[in-house]
């Protein structure tokens, strides 16, 4: 397995990579490279050119910025699974980001090239539904932000305007005192989610849910937010009936999709029983 | 197309080496053909078996889905440096002492990866270990062996502290090319 | 010296392969060496209508293209060499690249040589193949039909060979209280050894000397079929497999790839190189397994089995692989009744081509089958008769009194006490108290099952007048040379072929034990057709018996020499003079002696040797065993189903297996984990699928799910040590037997956990999906 040729450069600044992208057509982005390059060695991708970010140095690290977390694009799986920040606000994050791959892939992936890659079975997408996330993007018209929402059109295909690079990913914490959780299925063989699902929710101590959010990933061509299930738990006072009738509907937002290994009809199913699981995990003290 | 040749300096178990690489060459065949150092292995095309897995920078990574020239600049340890026969690395031992191999040829990836796991936690569960141990395929042991290797060598560098520590600048010149 | 037999010594092979100094295949590097690439068929049945090689060709740095055009008549085609008797095999030529027909998607269709790996892959999309697409049929089934797409001439019905072995007579199940019937998929799977196929050959015009390493399993097999394919004179031919990076069956047979790049090296005069990526592996390695199995077995109310019956379709793939014939037919038919003492027995075997990947030997071979169905049916007659599976087991065991003993079909099993290994593994696993607490688990809605297999495994193949007269184009005998030197050193020649199975190790463990020496002392040669003078390899399970046997005769007759010195050098009798602790000793006066070194030393200075014994000190022994020798055992799996899922989980894994007298208790242990891993593979997650057009959906890592070790609890294992009595070691063959006992013991527990539901089978693997289907469906019905 060997990639097609292609040239190659190391850019220092994001600007930099804006104009290499620009200049070439058929150039893509490197960073981590856990993505791009299995394909290119299958030759299902064939760029002409790579743009190698990874040495940027400011676009690495979390912090925390008034009522959201920001992730530099180039922060590693393992660097956000093990960050004291994230652990403590976004419980879900770090858990999804211990889940993606195995050891070797999560020193070297990175956040902001597994969302631009958008693999449906990928894990970091439930998450970023989950916690509205918005993209700090660089592109040739400058600075702008684009949304998580209606950024996930199709597997491998997103909402990012050409030419432009993603310079970090933030998070929309939830109030507190809300749980979360990350909870996931995966592929025996690929280690991808069948199904993956990020929950969070907050109770009040009258029991009522206050705050509930859900998403799904891997089940379908595209990650999609569980709006039928936060919409049945809202409001609501908690209870197991409440919960299993909520899981009931854990398939209905998505566009679900069956493979080999389980078929659409299984994945609805594995949707409600993981959406369950992870409800029980948020919901499970009052 | 053609691309031109890039100029790549990796130092890898502990020696600098320069080359003129194509950009689109993979480090582990960097490793094999340019420096001829045969111990990093490739079992599989889509970063699922682990069997290429090297220390970059003092992290496991796989080292057939990593460039080459994306390693300029960079620290990189193989099978090679990682402890020779007079100083075996307490990974290295515990695969010998426990049987945690039989053909050999997912080993090198294996120990490679346990050193990265042992790196960022000393003290791993048996769960722990088998979980770190997902990113590589070994189609001999069962993996119990494996596990117990791990636990031995957990064990063996929590009793001598730092010394132990990866060897990541081993001075093992026997092995490669030229500078 | 205490003896090393029996002892966990580390292995010797390790030292190098933790280092990084192993020597595989692909490591081999030479000056001027070129890199192959073979262009493969992406139809799994098409004619081939055109190849324009031109553009590939002009590409810098090709040096050459060859299609099936360029190499017909140049080299041969490639053969089969097991050809079970009165089947009507027929081997349709076999062409090392296809000439106008494509059969299966990875046939070859061209091969590129270029300066580099880079460059062979680039050139590879330059080539231009005009294919007109014919029907394509995947299932065996389905390619006997009426009507279905024909693959060979030669072939009509697509039936490869049909067999048939037993002594079934209706008359004789009159008796039978209880028939059960059963249809079981045994689903085909990809060996996947970590190192993929690999060959490098080097040829010198001037000498007309071939050197090839190969990733072999059998390399004087390969030498002999390699030499009638590329017209090289065998003793010019030099095969090379020392470091094999584990082969399961996979690298026994003769590939066309390897064939290749000997005649390239030979053609281009420049040594050349090749190695299959895993994609390649999944697509032009053989397979292993793919049967249908319908089974009848007849049993009384008392839980007496009269008889079992299966018949067979075996999917051979588009060509018959080397040894492929053999694996549904002998290695599976003639001990289609285990264990048990069966009177009645029949196999019904057809073999058919398809438009798929050729399968051939895959760990256990024709075994695992025979035990899957066995031990399922076992169960499922159990629970008719509602008597529990252990009970029926220990009613129908062959006793340990009744050895040696005959099954139906003729084999007969050496040595063996069935009961105690069953005994031991049951006290082992506490069954009768996992049976209550499965009562309590049910009662709290959980799902718990335990899975018992007692199996016996045909190993240490095998006698070579049998090996005859099933078919098998070769002998079955070992041959070995151990070799003391003027220092006391020593030397030992085998023709097994061990990849993994650490005989560098046992073997010298072996001889170190019977020259009362330090087993440093012992190097173990192997894989090299030039330093070893004949072997047949290492597969079937009978590196031990029978190479490890021609090795403890070989070290006999070096001790009788060695007797002889040093009874002239004691100036007493032969019959006077004992070897103990490594000294040759005067009987009755131990005082006098002369220690092995001396005599060893004698031997080579030849200065005052006794009449008629000639220099030097080695002996040689060509061992052919005067029968199989049959390991046997009991596995037990506890297993639990989540009830939401159907995900499978293993609780507790419980081994007792019986090969004979352990050499290395750490090795043997070491191949029944890897063994069990494997055959769980098969019975939980892998399986190869293609869709109607041929394709093979399940072609990397990333579908094709491999065993890894977060699916696994740590395994209890333990050995009970029946020796076999025909052999000098008292040994039997271990590699196998995790992988032929855990596929029918897993699947067991899983379908004794669903017992609540009634189910009576579900297809292998047991994902989760078809586990949660068959709840499901027993739910509705």
């Amino acid at each position: 397995m060997i990639p097609s040729a292609f040239a190659y450069e190391r850019v220092q600044t994001v600007e930099q990579a804006v104009r290499a992208l620009q200049a070439n057509p058929g150039a893509k982005l490197l960073a981590g490279g856990h993505s791009l390059i299995p394909l290119m060695k299958m030759r299902l991708a064939t760029p002409t050119r790579l743009v190698d970010i990874s040495g940027i140095r400011e676009l690495r690290g979390v912090w925390k910025k008034d009522d959201r977390l920001v992730i530099g694009a180039l922060t590693t799986h393992r660097e956000i699974a093990t960050d004291r920040v994230v652990r403590t606000h976004l419980p879900a994050l770090a858990e999804a980001a211990s889940r993606v791959g195995d050891l070797q892939v999560r020193n070297r992936g990175t956040i902001g090239g597994n969302l631009a890659h958008a693999d449906p079975s990928s894990d970091l997408p439930a998450v970023a539904l989950a916690f509205d996330a918005v993209f700090d993007v660089l592109g040739p018209e400058g600075m702008q932000t684009v949304p998580i929402d209606g950024y996930f059109l199709g597997p491998l295909v997103t909402a990012l305007p050409e030419n432009s690079v993603i310079t970090a990913v933030s998070l929309k914490l939830p109030p507190s005192g809300t749980r979360s959780t990350y909870v996931k299925y995966p592929h025996p063989a690929s280690g991808y989610a069948v199904v993956g699902v990020a929950a969070a929710a907050r109770v009040e101590p009258d029991g009522v849910i206050d705050f509930v959010r859900v998403a799904v990933t891997g089940a379908g061509d595209v990650p999609y937010r569980a709006q039928a299930v936060e919409d049945a738990l809202l409001g609501q006072h908690v209870s197991d009936d409440l919960i299993r009738e909520a899981a009931a509907h854990a398939a209905d937002d998505g566009s679900i999709s069956g493979d080999l290994f389980a078929s659409e009809a299984y994945r609805r199913h594995l949707c409600s029983v993981y959406v369950e699981r992870a409800l029980r995990k948020v919901l499970s003290r009052g | 197309m053609e691309a031109t040749r890039m100029t790549v300096t990796v130092r890898v178990n502990g020696r600098e080496y320069t080359r003129a690489v194509e950009p689109r060459l993979l480090l582990v065949h960097f490793l094999r053909d340019e420096l001829g150092l045969t111990g990093t292995h490739i079992g599989c095309d889509t970063s699922q078996c682990g069997a290429c897995t090297v220390l970059l920078n003092g992290e496991a990574v796989k080292s057939c889905t990593v460039l080459a020239v994306q390693a300029d600049g960079a620290e990189v340890t193989t099978i090679e440096g990682l402890g020779d026969l007079s100083h075996l690395h307490p990974v290295q031992e515990g695969f010998w002492e426990k049987h945690g191999l039989q053909c050999g040829f997912c080993t090198p990836g294996v120990i490679m990866t346990a050193a990265g796991m042992l790196a960022q936690n000393p003290n791993p569960t048996e769960e722990e270990i088998r979980e770190g141990l997902e990113g590589v395929i070994c189609r001999c042991t069962g993996y119990q062996n494996i596990v117990r290797a791990v636990q031995y060598a957990a064990e063996k560098m929590k009793g001598a502290g730092a010394e132990t520590e990866v060897a990541a600048a081993g001075a093992d010149a026997s092995a490669g090319g030229d500078a | 010296m205490a003896t090393v037999f029996g002892k966990a010594v580390k292995r010797r092979e390790d030292p190098r392969l933790i280092t990084g100094h192993g020597q595989y295949t692909d490591d081999v590097r030479l000056p001027g060496l070129l890199y192959a690439a073979i262009l493969r068929s992406p139809h799994a049945h098409a004619r081939i209508r055109k190849i324009d090689t031109s553009q590939a060709l002009r590409h810098p740095g090709v040096v050459a293209v060859f299609t099936g055009q360029d190499i017909q008549g140049k080299m041969g085609t490639i053969p089969t060499a097991w050809l079970p008797p009165d089947s009507g095999i027929v081997t349709p030529p076999h062409h090392a690249l296809a000439v106008d027909r494509v059969r299966y998607v990875g046939d070859g269709v061209a091969m590129v040589i270029a300066e580099d790996r880079y460059t062979a892959r680039d050139a590879l999309d330059l080539i231009q193949v005009e294919y007109e697409v014919l029907p394509a049929v995947v299932d065996q089934e389905a390619a006997m039909q009426e009507g279905a797409p024909q693959l060979h001439d030669e072939a009509p019905g697509n039936v490869a060979f049909h067999w048939k072995v037993g002594n079934f007579d209706p008359s004789a199940v009159q008796d039978a209280d209880v028939v059960i019937r059963q249809r079981f998929r045994q689903q085909r799977l990809v060996p996947n050894p970590m190192e993929p196929r690999s060959a490098v050959a080097d040829y010198n015009p001037a000498t007309g000397e071939m050197t090839m390493w190969l990733t072999s399993q059998n390399p004087h097999i390969h030498r002999f079929l390699l030499s009638g394919i590329l017209g090289i004179p065998e003793h010019k031919l030099r095969i090379i497999a020392t470091d094999v990076g584990g082969g399961f069956g996979s690298k026994i047979p003769c590939y066309p790839d390897e064939a290749l790049v000997g005649f390239a090296a030979k053609t281009l005069g420049r040594p050349v190189k090749w190695t299959e990526d895993r994609r390649e592996h999944f697509m032009a390695t053989t397979h292993g397994r793919d049967h249908y199995d319908d089974v009848e077995l007849y049993g009384k109310k008392d839980g007496t089995i009269l008889a079992i019956r299966v018949r067979a379709t075996a999917n051979m793939g588009a060509y018959l692989s080397t040894a492929a014939p053999g694996v549904p037919t002998i290695l599976f038919g003639l001990i289609i009744s285990g264990p048990y003492q069966i009177p009645y027995a029949e196999a019904d075997v057809y073999g058919v081509f398809t438009n798929t990947t050729p399968t051939d030997a895959y760990r256990g071979a024709g075994r695992p089958e025979a035990t899957y169905l066995l031990e399922r049916m076992v169960d499922l007659f159990a629970r008719e008769i509602g008597m529990d599976p252990v009970e029926v087991r220990r009613k129908n065991l062959v006793r340990a009194e009744q050895f040696p003993y005959n099954n139906p079909m003729g084999l007969t099993y050496d040595s063996g006490d069935y009961h105690g290994a069953l005994h031991k593994a049951l006290e082992m696993a506490g069954y009768a108290e996992f049976r209550r607490q499965q009562e309590e688990a049910r009662r709290a809605g959980r799902l718990v099952g335990v899975g018992v297999t007692t199996y016996v495994e045909i190993c240490g193949l095998g006698p070579s007048q049998v090996a005859g007269a099933v078919g098998f184009q070769g002998g079955l005998w070992e041959s070995a040379q151990v070799r003391i030197h003027p220092t006391g050193k020593v030397t030992v020649f085998t023709g097994s072929s061990p990849h993994g199975q650490g005989e560098e190790t046992t073997f010298a463990q072996i001889v170190a034990d019977r020259l009362h020496i330090p087993v440093e002392d012992v190097e173990i040669v192997h894989g090299d057709t030039a330093r070893i003078s004949m072997g047949w390899g290492t597969y079937g399970s009978r590196s031990t018996p029978v190479g490890g046997s021609a090795i403890a005769l070989a070290t006999e007759r070096v001790i009788e020499k060695a007797k002889k010195i040093a009874a002239h050098m004691l100036e007493v009798g032969e019959a006077d003079v004992e070897f103990e602790e490594g000294q040759f000793r005067v009987k009755g006066a131990p005082s006098r002696q002369v220690s092995l070194g001396d005599v060893t030393l004698q031997a080579y200075l030849a200065w005052n040797l006794p009449p008629g014994v000639e220099p030097a000190l080695e002996g040689q022994a060509f061992y052919d065993p005067s029968n199989f020798t049959y390991s046997f055992g009991t596995h037990i799996c506890q297993v639990e189903v989540d009830r939401d899922t159907g995900e499978v989980k293993i609780l507790r894994y419980i081994a007792v297996d019986d090969c004979g007298r352990v050499i290395n208790p750490m090795i043997a242990e070491g191949q029944v984990h890897g063994g069990i891993v494997q055959g769980i593979g098969q019975a939980l997650w892998e399986g190869a699928h293609y869709d109607e057009q041929g394709q093979l959906v399940t072609g990397t890592f990333m579908d094709y799910a491999m065993p890894r070790a977060h699916f696994f609890p740590t395994f209890e294992t333990a050995f009970q040590e029946t020796p076999s009595p025909h052999n000098p070691l008292g040994v039997k063959g271990i590699g196998e037997t995790g992988t032929i006992a855990s596929t029918p013991t897993v699947v067991n527990a899983v379908l004794d956990a669903l017992s609540p539901y009634g189910v009576r089978d579900i297809e292998m693997p047991l994902t989760p999906e078809r586990v949660w289907r068959a709840m499901k469906g027993a739910q509705e019905a």
